[in-house]
């Protein structure tokens, strides 16, 4: 696993609600929070990138990574609801929320119930919204690595990242959260049926951002997303698949610090 | 000694392309586009008038199971159908269903309303048995796998409290809701039909059964293995304040009884052949790793695993155990170069299985021995032998069963009344005595 950087980020870990919730942070400057994949938290170069000009918060979300499990949560909404309280623990000010992908649908969720909590909003790939046509890509049959390539569009650089075999303390990781994911999530499969009608009210700063090549989110759901928060931006990132912030994590970056500047404007 | 008899029902299509080439399928890969329902009916009717034949042949029961989307078991949705078929059509024999799979049913309470119409039916000879499923089987039914442990436990709370509580009343689970639980129909059996708990794997299900004094039966393990597993049921018991007996343990595992050696063994190895069952020691066939082991359904790591995991080990990996010492397992040497290669591979395959105790074959005379050890081995109260499976034919599943009736089930009776083996219809396996026997 090379995506870990030489910078260790510091640990930011509070107790919420009885649940120890961890988080990741490095950098100065205005906070960002990035919300993870269904795939679990990962120090990668993309949160290096952004702590080189921000604060960047990588919460573990509740079940993943170190943080504590809670057995009762059902739904990305309830692992919303405990982001937000740790947040507020972590004592951040309105904050840049950024979602990737299962992470953009609990970023959804959080921006819907109480947006001024947000200072933006930026969803890549984000999960969350029925397509009219197609699947979100199912992995209950395949390999975590399966899943894994298939939000690459180029190999290779699932090989330089993650090498041709993960490390068994990654498919550790994917198989842990994988478990989370399915606590939650099941059926439907990634999607909520009343979170387009919450979602319709945010009116933050808010952007959409998709890989060209994603085969795990259809991009239709992109636009659906771009649409129902007011006529966001959506920027398709060339030679990316659903995991933009693995395969261009600058031109991710860049995207990201540009939204803080527009809604700092 | 309670001997039941059992098989999986397979779908078999001997013209069809895929069933040439099962070598080598993996588990949920085949559509049913290739399902031809004229063999569809013509086998659910054989094997109805075989259990006729079974119940004639002196068996005291028929074991009936589901397994979905797959050719290897006609029995997936259709189980508790059939059961109420052969309530209508038997006459004496138990009807042993191991079992619903508890959590991929959404709504538990048809199988209260179901398993009490086929105990009525039969007027009290289910035996219901219940299991948690494998992932394929949450796949099929889309059941959510972290709560299949959860489900299952409630599930169970919920139709026995419906079996045995007059109603109506009202039920506020976590994973099932009821605002009115009223079915009409109760079972025959009072309070409540038998339950059995089958299993291979798992230590919670042993520790399950022991804790509601419920029999567990051992599905087509291996002998020593199963000996093991057997000890923890028997250390799950005492926890539970109770000593097990031969009325709490049972063991299923393949029998195949022919006119000459020969034909036994030649016979009896087409129980690995044709659609088997795709985790049976030495199938063709490959299960789907992923699919077995969907997010939550079971325990990562050794913790909750019975020794008979091991065994499935070996089955998942086809044979790899009982091979020639020193000699690659035959399923990692590469595809064989020719059939006469193909085939002695298979054998070498079976081999290892009878060398197991997994299966054994022979003319009765050389099998009544074999089947003692099995019952001086495990000591069980329930033995059921699993046949007429894979590619057998219907003239192969008679032949057996004739041989069986007229020599081998007499003969197990005759070793389990010297050994003791006390079947739970003998001893109640909830209080450890006798349960009264009608006049003969």
């Amino acid at each position: 696993m090379n995506v870990h950087a030489d910078a260790i980020p510091l640990q930011g870990d509070v107790t919420v609600g009885g649940l120890l919730l961890a988080a990741d942070i490095a950098g100065s400057g205005e906070p960002v929070v990035v919300i993870h994949h269904s795939t679990g938290p990962l120090w990668t170069p993309y949160l290096e990138l952004l702590a080189q000009t921000n604060q960047v918060v990588a919460p573990h979300l509740a079940g993943f990574g170190r943080s504590q499990r809670p057995s009762d949560a059902r739904a990305p909404s309830d692992l919303a609801v405990l982001a937000m309280q740790q947040l507020d623990a972590l004592d951040l000010g309105p904050v840049a929320v950024v979602g990737l992908g299962f992470g953009g649908w609990v970023a959804a969720e959080m921006a819907a119930m109480y947006q001024r909590r947000l200072a933006s909003l930026t969803l890549v790939g984000a999960a969350g919204l029925k397509p009219a046509e197609g699947f979100i890509h199912d992995p209950m049959m395949t390999a975590f690595d399966a899943y894994v390539r298939q939000g690459f569009a180029n190999q290779d650089r699932f090989d330089a990242l993650f090498g041709a075999t993960p490390a068994d303390d990654v498919i550790e990781l994917w198989d842990f959260s994988r478990e989370m994911t399915a606590r939650l999530t099941w059926k439907q499969w990634m999607w909520s049926i009343s979170l387009p009608t919450l979602v319709r009210g945010v009116r933050i700063p808010a952007q959409v951002i998709w890989g060209g090549d994603d085969r795990i989110v259809p991009l239709e759901c992109g636009y659906h997303y771009a649409e129902l928060l007011g006529g966001a931006p959506l920027h398709l990132v060339a030679d990316a698949g659903h995991n933009v912030d693995l395969e261009q994590p600058e031109q991710l970056a860049r995207l990201t610090v540009d939204l803080r500047s527009i809604a700092r404007s | 000694m309670f001997l039941g008899y059992f098989n999986e029902r397979p779908y078999q299509d001997r013209d069809a392309e895929w069933y040439k080439h099962f070598g080598g399928l993996q588990d949920l890969s085949l559509s049913n586009g290739v399902y031809k329902p004229e063999i569809g009916a013509e086998l659910y009717n054989r094997y109805f008038d075989e259990k006729l034949v079974v119940e004639q042949m002196g068996f005291d029961g028929v074991m009936l199971n589901a397994h979905h989307d797959t050719p290897f078991c006609m029995g997936g949705g259709a189980m508790n159908l059939e059961a109420a078929v052969l309530a209508r059509i038997t006459e004496k024999l138990k009807i042993v269903l191991l079992g619903n799979v508890l959590p991929i049913w959404d709504d538990p309470l048809w199988l209260v309303e179901e398993l009490a119409t086929i105990d009525l039916i039969s007027r009290g000879r289910l035996v219901s048995g219940f299991v948690r499923g494998t992932g394929r089987e949450s796949i099929a039914h889309n059941a959510q796998s972290p709560y299949n442990w959860e489900r299952f436990q409630e599930a169970h709370d919920f139709i026995v409290k419906a079996w045995t509580t007059p109603g109506p009343f009202r039920w506020e689970g976590t994973h099932y809701q009821y605002r009115y639980v009223n079915p009409w129909m109760r079972p025959y059996t009072q309070p409540h039909p038998p339950i059995w708990i089958p299993g291979i794997l798992s230590r919670s299900t042993v520790a399950f059964a022991a804790q509601h004094r419920y029999p567990y039966i051992m599905l087509d393990s291996q002998l020593d293995l199963t000996a093991q597993a057997f000890d923890v049921y028997r250390e799950q018991a005492r926890l539970n304040g109770f000593e097990a007996g031969t009325q709490h343990l049972g063991y299923m595992f393949k029998v195949h009884v022919d006119e000459t050696e020969e034909l036994a063994y030649e016979t009896g190895r087409k129980m690995i052949e044709g659609a088997g069952n795709l985790f049976l020691d030495g199938s063709n066939g490959r299960p789907n790793p992923h699919a077995q082991n969907l997010p939550g359904l079971n325990t990562r790591g050794p913790g909750n695993q019975l020794p008979t995991a091991a065994y499935v080990a070996v089955r998942t990996a086809r044979g790899v155990a009982g091979t020639e010492a020193g000699k690659k397992p035959p399923a990692e040497r590469g595809p064989a170069r020719t059939p006469e290669e193909h085939d002695a591979r298979r054998r070498e395959i079976f081999d290892g299985i009878l060398a197991r105790y997994a299966c054994v074959v022979g003319t009765p005379d050389s099998v009544i021995p074999k089947i003692r050890h099995v019952l001086e081995t495990l000591r069980p109260g329930s033995l059921i032998f699993w046949h007429g499976d894979g590619d057998f034919t219907h003239e192969d599943t008679m032949r057996g069963l004739r041989l069986m009736g007229r020599y081998v089930v007499p003969a197990v009776r005759e070793m389990a009344k010297e050994l003791e083996l006390y079947s739970p219809f003998e001893i109640d396996p909830s209080t450890n005595l006798p349960v009264p026997q009608p006049l003969a």
